[in-house]
Order: structure tokens, then C-alpha cells, then sequence
């Protein structure tokens, strides 16, 4: 197994358009949903990488492309410096074993007539090599300890269990294949707290384990930095920020961070009245129609001219010590400051 | 106590040291095709003008069943209310008749929902929605209830409020359909509002406009607030005081500052440290062992006693009542000096 930092993922100018079609018989594209607009990032072995943002901001549309589900407009997403993209029949296969998925809801994701052994042992099916039939049921026994449930229960259905222990079974099957990559898009959002905390922990568990590389989608903030050495801020499509988990939560740069991380709750009282809370307007933008420019620049306080006229990039800005995209960068503390 | 028409109701502010509203010793039922289903066991809280209690819990714990008992909106049958009492200006609402109710919901009781989309309904527009409520319980004109309509929308800051009165509210996003709801919600004046995971569905920097938004109408009028919620955040930055829930019981009610210092049962104190945080990274999450009780199969003694660490032999066998631990606070554990400490577990 390889060692823990080189790096596993490598994606670059990443872009997802959507076609926007008028008419039913004769369809024509009269524009697109620019869903990922130019993402970049690399992710290092045993490391997790998490994604933030609000709702429509691309970071589903990410994961899709970055599991091949999905076919890249443009850019390049490598794992082990090998194009996916490119990538076509066998060798396509064998990457694919490598980078696999753990969504949202466990309550739909889970087909209901396959028994709990069938769904963790079905990509076994497509992958012979991994698990010769006589060996299957062994195999998938085994991921059903590693993750916590019983292995007798092999033969229930979905819904003979908990949200929690579903949760579970979708982590199995994320990890029949032996993937060096998990991409778990929005794992424990559907969970109650006391649940969720028992799926992070076997997260982070069979993280040490395999030594396996996270990236982490959720829109909880509080969740990604538990669980995140670096983390991504997704606003309509781009990348706005990119750092350690400190320099992100404890010295955000861009604007739009800062504000999403003031609108956290804290859990404590204490000193709440002088906490401080930025309060977007409105709604972002749609992602069919973005802003010129900086795309956050409709909703933010610190906007001038040239934030119309000139894109800022995804670089380290004077005065900050990791990459944002503002014009205006500067380091704030808003989740320990009071005003 | 109890009188049954609406006229034993006060008009406005309180009666001696009855609080506007008290919710006593309640108990629902669901009959369903495994037995009945006891979703609601002995829950008691009470609110005060102007005042925010957070009713905190774990999906099915019994907070929005306990909420429709107040509002009268339960079906019954399937459900049944064997027992307790919900008071508003000192009577039980349970013992109003159907009529003298209606007077009371929506009007000086109201609700607002998680899921703002499905309580609206689709082929109205907004407006007509709103201004319904005037029409129906104020009598007004089409005309006028329209321009009452009109002005709420402006108090909830829906931006082009008169351009947009006649949308349907599909054509509105996620924090606006909840703005929506707001406005009805508030548009008679209720005394007392609740608001049923009122931003579960939406984005955190929605979920912070609408919650500025209901705490300054509250400060506008003085409603009382029930926020029914499971985000120990959310809670810490509204609540007055705390009810939480577990297995359709309150377990421990406390004003806010108290219990996020020190709770006083193992089950907040377990969530308490289940969250990840925001402010800082921390160490490994405590992760409270085991599910939530089957409401069909309740464990004996205390509900929680499966998955808890000060579990002692009573505890399987004695039900704890709800110890008082001071004027203001209860705890419904045999240990809550134990956990108070933080003695083990
Ligand atoms: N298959 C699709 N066709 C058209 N638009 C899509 C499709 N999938 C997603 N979108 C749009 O792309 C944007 C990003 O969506 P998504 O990646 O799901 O965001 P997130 O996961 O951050 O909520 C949204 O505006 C969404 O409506
Ligand atoms: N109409 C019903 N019939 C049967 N059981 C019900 C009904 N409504 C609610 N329940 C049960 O009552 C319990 C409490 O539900 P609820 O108050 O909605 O929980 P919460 O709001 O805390 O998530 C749940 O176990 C739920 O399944
Ligand atoms: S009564 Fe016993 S089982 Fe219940 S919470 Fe207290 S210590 Fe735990
Ligand atoms: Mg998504
Ligand atoms: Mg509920």
C-alpha cells in the first residue's frame, strides 16, 4: 500500500454544463446550467479533502464527475496520474474500482427488494476478480463486521433497519472494492445527532484503517471541520476558498465565507448576544446566468468596480497564507469574535 | 378550572400566575395495526408572553404530535388523548367545543411547518393565500384583504412585495416559501407561535435570515415562541428555556444558560457531546450507543435506560419522575445529581 501524502486525486479546470433546452419536439440549447465552472483541486492519500456551500452550488454535480457518472464538459479529473476521462473499457473498470461513493440517503439509495447481502456484495458482480463467487458471501460477512452490523443479518432487507444502520450498509458497499477513494456526498445529513456521531466515527475509523482519501460534501459546517484536514468553499459552480481546516474556520479570507460561517449556530449561550452575524440578502443568483466577474459580488458588502469587470482567481492574496478568490481578501474571524 | 366556551378567555396578557400557556400531564395516543402507539407519555411545559422555549429532541421523540395537540389539529381517531390538560390563559383548550376552538387557532395560536411548500397550497397565488385570512376571520373585502396581504409580505421583507403578491409559490425559493408561511402565520396577531423545525429544510445563511426575521417580530409584538427544533445551535442562539424530549417524555427542562453548562440528564448530556463544532475541532465525537426506543415496545423504568452510562439497577425498573432540582429546572433521571456533577459516564 502506498504511503500516506503523495498525491491520489488530481482534478483541474473541472467543468459540468448542463444544456438549457426550449421546446419538446425540436429541442434547442439556448443556453447552459454552468453546475461546476472551473474546479481544481488535488487530494493526497489517507487525506479528506471537504466541500461546503448551499444548496445549488455544484458540489453533487462534483461528485458525480468525479466518479465518471458523469461525463466532464471540459478539464481533467486523474486519479494515480491517470486520466478518467480518457480512460475506456478495461482500464476504465479498473479505475473506477478505485474511487467509490457513499450518498446522502440511505433510505432511497438502498434498492428495497435486494437483501442486505446482495447490495453490498453487487459490485463484486461486476468486479469477479476481487471476490471469486465461492467466496462472496465470506467477504461480504466480513464488511459487515468492519462496519459495525451483524453479520448474520446478511440475508435482511433495507428496511429491517435504522437510518443509521442503513448508513452502514451503503459504507459496506463503498468499501467491497477496496477503493483508495470514498467520495461520501452528504453521509450523515439525513441522520439525528446522536446517530450521526456513530457514522463519523466508523468514517474516521476505517479512514485510518485502509488509509483511505475522503472528499467530504456537506453543507454542516460544524461536521466538515470535525472531519476535514482541508477544506473547499463552493459558491455557484467555483472554488472561493481552499485551505487547512484552520486557516478556513479560523481565518477565512473570502467574504462569502466568512458570512456562511457567521450564520453557524454555535451551541453555547454564552456571549450570544454579541456574536457576530453577517445576514446575506437574498438568494445566490441562478447558475444558468452567473455574475460577471466575481460571481459573489450581487450579495457582497465589499464589492466595487472591478469586481464586475475581472474574475478573481483561486490564489494565496497579500496579507492571507492560503487560496481565495476575492479581490478584496483579507482575514477575518467570525465563528470566535465577538463584535 | 376549566371553562368551556371562549368567552372565559381573556383578551389579552395573563390571569394571576397562570402563564399564557401551559401544556399539563399530556398523553397521545395512535391506535395502529400493532397496538397503540404511545407517541406522547406525560409532557409538561408552559411559555410566557414574549418568551422562547425550545422543545428539543431526536426524530419521533413527540414534538410535533405534542404540537398538533395544542393547535387541535390531530386526527382523532386514529389518535386519542387519554389524559392531561392544555391550557391558554388558564383553560383547556381540550374541553372547548370544535366551534370555540377554531376561534383560537390560527388566529391566536398559530404554526408555521418545516416544509412550507407542501402546507401551501400550489394553485393559489401567495397573495390570495395570505389575504384569505383576513377574509375569512376579519370579514374583509377582496380588495382590502389583498392589501393586507401585500403589507405582511413587506413586514416579512419579500422583496417587490406588490409585484410578486399574485405568484403561485412554486415561484418562490426554499426561504421565501418560509417567509410566506410567516406571513400567514402572523397575520391575526396569535399570542402564541409555533414554529415546527421552521429552517431544517433550508441553507444556514437562510436558516439565519429567517431566524432574525421571527425573533424581531417576536420582539414587535411580544408572542410567545415555541421552537420545536433537534439543532443544539439553534436552540443556543433563541431559546429562553429548554424542554427536551426523549421517547415522548421531557426528561429535562431548564433555562438555556443552565443546561449547556451542565445538564442534568445523561441524554443531554450525551448530545451535548455528540456535535461537532463549529469553533473548534475537537477530539473523537461521544456517540450515545444504541437506537431510540420502539414506541410499541418501551423498555421498563426509565425509556433511556439501554443506552445509558449512569444506568443503575433501579433504573430498569423504577420509572424516574420529573425531580425538581430547583424552581426552574427538572430532570427526569434517578442520577441527575450524578450527571449534574458529571461524576461519570
Ligand atoms: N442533470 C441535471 N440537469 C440539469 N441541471 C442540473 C442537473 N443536475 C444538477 N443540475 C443543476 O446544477 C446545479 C448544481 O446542482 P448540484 O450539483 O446538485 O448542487 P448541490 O449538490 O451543491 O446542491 C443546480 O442548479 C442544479 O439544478
Ligand atoms: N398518525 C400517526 N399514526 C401513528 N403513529 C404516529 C402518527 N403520527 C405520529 N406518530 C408517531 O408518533 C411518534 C412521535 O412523532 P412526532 O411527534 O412526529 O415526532 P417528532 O416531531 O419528535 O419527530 C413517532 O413515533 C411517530 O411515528
Ligand atoms: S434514570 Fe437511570 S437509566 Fe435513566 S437516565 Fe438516569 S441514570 Fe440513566
Ligand atoms: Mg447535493
Ligand atoms: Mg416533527
Amino acid at each position: 500500500m502506498a504511503t500516506k501524502g503523495d498525491t491520489i486525486l488530481e482534478v483541474r479546470d473541472l467543468v459540468k454544463h448542463y444544456p438549457l433546452n426550449q421546446g419538446i419536439v425540436f429541442k434547442k440549447q439556448i443556453g447552459a446550467i454552468k453546475a461546476v465552472d472551473g474546479v481544481s483541486f488535488d487530494l493526497a492519500r489517507g487525506e479528506t479533502l471537504g466541500i461546503v456551500g448551499e444548496s445549488g452550488c455544484g458540489k453533487s454535480t462534483l461528485a458525480k464527475v468525479l466518479m465518471a457518472l458523469e461525463r466532464p464538459t471540459s478539464g481533467t479529473v486523474k486519479i494515480d496520474g491517470r486520466d478518467i476521462g480518457r480512460a475506456r473499457g478495461g482500464e476504465l473498470k479498473r479505475m473506477r474500482r478505485n474511487i467509490q461513493m457513499v450518498m446522502q440517503d440511505p433510505y432511497t439509495s438502498l434498492n428495497p427488494r435486494m437483501t442486505v447481502g446482495d447490495i453490498v456484495g453487487e459490485p463484486f458482480d461486476i468486479h469477479t476478480e476481487v471476490a471469486p463467487k465461492g467466496d462472496r458471501n465470506r467477504k461480504v460477512q466480513e464488511l459487515l463486521e468492519v462496519v459495525g452490523l451483524n453479520p448474520d443479518h446478511i440475508n435482511r432487507y433495507p428496511h429491517q433497519f435504522s437510518g443509521g444502520q442503513r448508513q452502514r450498509i451503503g459504507i459496506a458497499r463503498g468499501l467491497a472494492l477496496q477503493p483508495e477513494i470514498i467520495v461520501c456526498d452528504e453521509p450523515v445529513s439525513a441522520l439525528d445527532v446522536s446517530i450521526q456521531a456513530q457514522v463519523i466515527n466508523l468514517l474516521e475509523r476505517l479512514q485510518n484503517e485502509f488509509n483511505l482519501a475522503y472528499i467530504f460534501i456537506a453543507h454542516d459546517l460544524s461536521v466538515v471541520r470535525h472531519i476535514s484536514d482541508r477544506v473547499g468553499v463552493m459558491y455557484l459552480g467555483k472554488i472561493v476558498e481552499l485551505g487547512k481546516d484552520t486557516e478556513i474556520y479560523d481565518r477565512p479570507a473570502h467574504p462569502y465565507s466568512q458570512a456562511l460561517l457567521s450564520a453557524v449556530p454555535v451551541p453555547d449561550p454564552e456571549g450570544r448576544e454579541n456574536r457576530e452575524r453577517i445576514i446575506l440578502q437574498g438568494d445566490p443568483p441562478s447558475p444558468a446566468n452567473p455574475p460577471s466577474g466575481c460571481r459573489f459580488r450581487t450579495r457582497c458588502w465589499k464589492a466595487q468596480e472591478i469586481c464586475a469587470t475581472e474574475e478573481p482567481l483561486l490564489e494565496i492574496r497579500p496579507g492571507t497564507d492560503h487560496e481565495s478568490a476575492c479581490h478584496f481578501a483579507e482575514t477575518h474571524d467570525v465563528v470566535h469574535a465577538s463584535s | 378550572m376549566s371553562k368551556t366556551s371562549l368567552e372565559a378567555l381573556p383578551a389579552e396578557g395573563g390571569l394571576g400566575n397562570e402563564p399564557l400557556l401551559a401544556v399539563d400531564d399530556l398523553h397521545v395516543e395512535f391506535a395502529t395495526r400493532g397496538g397503540a402507539v404511545k407517541a406522547v407519555n406525560g409532557v409538561s411545559y408552559s411559555l410566557d408572553a414574549g418568551e422562547t422555549l425550545a422543545v428539543l429532541g431526536e426524530s419521533g421523540s413527540g414534538k410535533s404530535v405534542t404540537a398538533q395537540a395544542i393547535m387541535g389539529i390531530l386526527d382523532i381517531p386514529p389518535a386519542r388523548i387519554p389524559k392531561g390538560e392544555v391550557r391558554f390563559h388558564g383553560t383547556d383548550l381540550l374541553k372547548l367545543s370544535e366551534e370555540a376552538r377554531t376561534q383560537v387557532r390560527g388566529q391566536r395560536i398559530a404554526m408555521i411547518f418545516q416544509d412550507a411548500l407542501s402546507a401551501l397550497n400550489p394553485v393559489f397565488t401567495v397573495g390570495w393565500q395570505i389575504s384569505e385570512m383576513f377574509r375569512v376571520h376579519r370579514g374583509m373585502s377582496k380588495r382590502d384583504s389583498m392589501k393586507k396581504a401585500v403589507e405582511l409580505m413587506d413586514r416579512v421583507r419579500i422583496p417587490a412585495a406588490k409585484q410578486r403578491v399574485n405568484d403561485y409559490p412554486h415561484q418562490f425559493s426554499g426561504g421565501m416559501r418560509q417567509r410566506i408561511m410567516i406571513a400567514m402565520s402572523i397575520a391575526l396577531d396569535p399570542e402564541v407561535l409555533i414554529a415546527d423545525e421552521p429552517t431544517t429544510a433550508l441553507d444556514v445563511t437562510v436558516q439565519a435570515q429567517v431566524m432574525e426575521l421571527l425573533a424581531e417580530l417576536q420582539r414587535e409584538s411580544n408572542m410567545g415562541m415555541i421552537l420545536i427544533t433537534h439543532d443544539l445551535g439553534v436552540v443556543a442562539d433563541v431559546a429562553d428555556k429548554i424542554a427536551v424530549m426523549y421517547a415522548g417524555r421531557i426528561v429535562e427542562n431548564a433555562p438555556v444558560h443552565d443546561i449547556y453548562k451542565a445538564p442534568a440528564h445523561p441524554y443531554t448530556k450525551g448530545l451535548l457531546e455528540s456535535i461537532p463544532r463549529v469553533d473548534h475541532k475537537g477530539q473523537e465525537l461521544y456517540a450515545i450507543k444504541g437506537l431510540p426506543p420502539n414506541l410499541l415496545a418501551m423498555p421498563t423504568g426509565c425509556a433511556f435506560h439501554p443506552r445509558c452510562p449512569y444506568r443503575q439497577d433501579n433504573c430498569v425498573t423504577d420509572v424516574p419522575p420529573l425531580y425538581e432540582i430547583s424552581g426552574t429546572r427538572n430532570s427526569a433521571c434517578h442520577y441527575w445529581r450524578e450527571v449534574l456533577d458529571g461524576d461519570q459516564g
